[in-house]
């Protein structure tokens, strides 16, 4: 095929960097989607197994304020996603109506249903601060709700809503076809896998009982694990995949996102946390926090390359 | 119902870019930002040189992208000649549209709202053509129903070898240049 060249007038990103569609709060919006999806599906997976803890909080996992901080990284997600709205007046428009082919829509009113999820995880556990402020509203919902079959099926309803959270925060990405690093239906999985992983890595690190940041140290290594793997999975699909979605992957592989990509997220946030947490449950080296700082910021160290990258890929006209 | 197209003829296209200023000044697009634009395809190795200009702008997808991912439904496609249009108090200005699209044909205006093309859809509800192809010095625009056999976009595109702008997207590009 002969040389091609193609000028352009159209005014662009690649000339105007104030025309890039999505900045720092996409990527800082979807990490904590993320990460809040896999506190809930934690939460949930400790109501829904009903394990108690004789003699303490009557759930190690979920008193231990998770549900709470859901709450704050829910909310700080939110924010980080209104600051990007350049309309923000009209926010309004997103809940008067539903757009079924719309992952954004989904994703609207999913988190609208996080909320009363986090809250009746705080309420079942209070912190001593609301027990202190709001007694009333704690006896009250302890009374209708906390019996075991009411606990189960508010831990059914926190792990779904966690997975429609997590997947979505991935779906809305790989629906843009017009960005074929976008355009793979393994960034659902890989979202969720990882919100799973830093929440699984931050409750580590927050935990009171010896026994549970034990399992969640297992549990991280084996996410950690999978993460890696989908994310060989989603290298080998771009790079199989048609021109437009091998010169995707190519800004992971030797592109300008090449450095972050390998030493940020799989180096330091994936290959490192569990070589280090491996050797913790061996018992070989202490178990630190710098393992479970270096997953939160590996995930969202993630988020940042895909937001980026995504939008520096096109579909080829040369 | 009408399937509004353009068609553009290559052979007739010299760039000296009316159709830009023509949109901008009928639209009054905001500094800096257009809704339609050139693109120069040089090709081959000199002396074989050759070059293609095209006239570009929104492709009025006849499945857009940007109105399935919108998520209050500003963006949508109008009843009338399936053009895609964007209503401006019910967008967020969440720009998945603007991701959305393969021809980069969105931008935010500085008022917060997605905007692009309209095939300027006051003027054909007029029965005008829209600006870009009414001020064209060597009418290499056409404009018309793609889906009326008579209409001059259908004959032009029966008779002559054309393209479209990344059919391999997948969106159905309405924009078609003739070679």
């Amino acid at each position: 095929m002969s040389p091609r060249e193609l000028v352009s007038t159209v005014h662009g990103p690649l000339t105007e960097p104030a025309l890039h569609a999505w900045g720092w709060e996409i990527a800082v919006y979807l990490f904590l989607g993320g990460f809040t999806a896999g506190l809930l599906v934690l939460c949930g997976t400790a109501l829904w197994r009903g394990r108690r803890n004789p003699g303490g909080p009557s759930f190690a996992l979920a008193s231990s304020g998770l549900p709470a901080l859901g709450l704050v990284t829910i909310s700080l997600g939110m924010l980080a996603l209104f600051l990007d709205l350049a309309h923000k007046p009209f926010v309004w428009r997103l809940y008067v109506t539903f757009q079924l082919r719309s992952p954004m829509s989904w994703g609207a009113w999913i988190l609208l249903m996080v909320y009363p999820v986090l809250l009746a995880g705080v309420l079942l556990d209070p912190p001593r601060w609301l027990r202190d402020r709001l007694p009333g509203l704690v006896r009250g919902f302890g009374a209708r709700f906390d019996g075991d079959v009411a606990r189960r099926r508010l831990g059914v309803v926190a792990i779904a809503t966690g997975v429609a959270l997590g997947v979505y925060t991935g779906v809305l990405l790989s629906s843009l076809g017009a960005r074929p690093l976008w355009s793979s239906a393994l960034l659902g999985p890989l979202f969720l896998v990882s919100g799973l992983s830093t929440s699984a890595s931050a409750a580590h690190w927050l935990s009171p009982d010896h026994d549970e940041r034990t399992r969640l140290l297992r549990l991280d290594n084996l996410l950690l694990a999978v993460e890696l793997g989908l994310l060989g999975l989603f290298l080998i699909n771009l790079s199989s995949s048609t021109q437009a979605h091998v010169a995707a992957a190519r800004l992971v592989l030797g592109g300008p996102y090449t450095a972050v990509f390998w030493v940020g997220v799989v180096g330091l946030g994936l290959v490192a946390p569990l070589v280090l947490q491996t050797l913790a449950v061996a018992r070989r080296i202490a178990d630190t926090p710098l393992a479970p700082i270096l997953v939160l910021l590996g995930g969202l160290a993630l988020r940042f390359v895909l937001v980026f990258a995504g939008q520096a890929s096109h579909w080829s006209r040369l | 119902m009408a399937r509004l197209g353009m068609v553009i003829d290559t052979r007739r296209c010299v760039g000296c870019q009316d159709c830009v200023v023509a949109c901008k000044t009928e639209n009054r697009t905001p500094h800096g930002m257009n809704r339609d634009w050139i693109t120069y395809a040089y090709q081959g190795t000199f002396p074989a040189l050759s070059l293609t200009i095209q006239s570009e702008r929104c492709n009025h997808c006849d499945d857009p992208p940007c109105v399935s991912c919108c998520p209050t439904g500003a963006s949508h496609v109008h009843d009338w000649g399936g053009v895609v249009l964007i209503d401006h108090d019910a967008c967020i200005g969440c720009k998945a549209c603007v991701a959305s699209c393969p021809y980069d044909a969105r931008y935010i205006h500085p008022d917060g709202y997605a905007d692009k093309c309209t095939f300027c859809i006051h003027r054909v509800e007029q029965s005008k053509d829209p600006a870009c192809v009414a001020v064209c010095p060597t009418r290499c625009m056409h404009f018309g129903d793609l889906d009326d056999p008579e209409s001059e976009v259908s004959r032009l595109l029966a008779s002559r070898r054309h393209h479209a702008i990344l059919p391999e997207a997948g969106t159905g590009p309405r924009i078609f240049y003739l070679e």
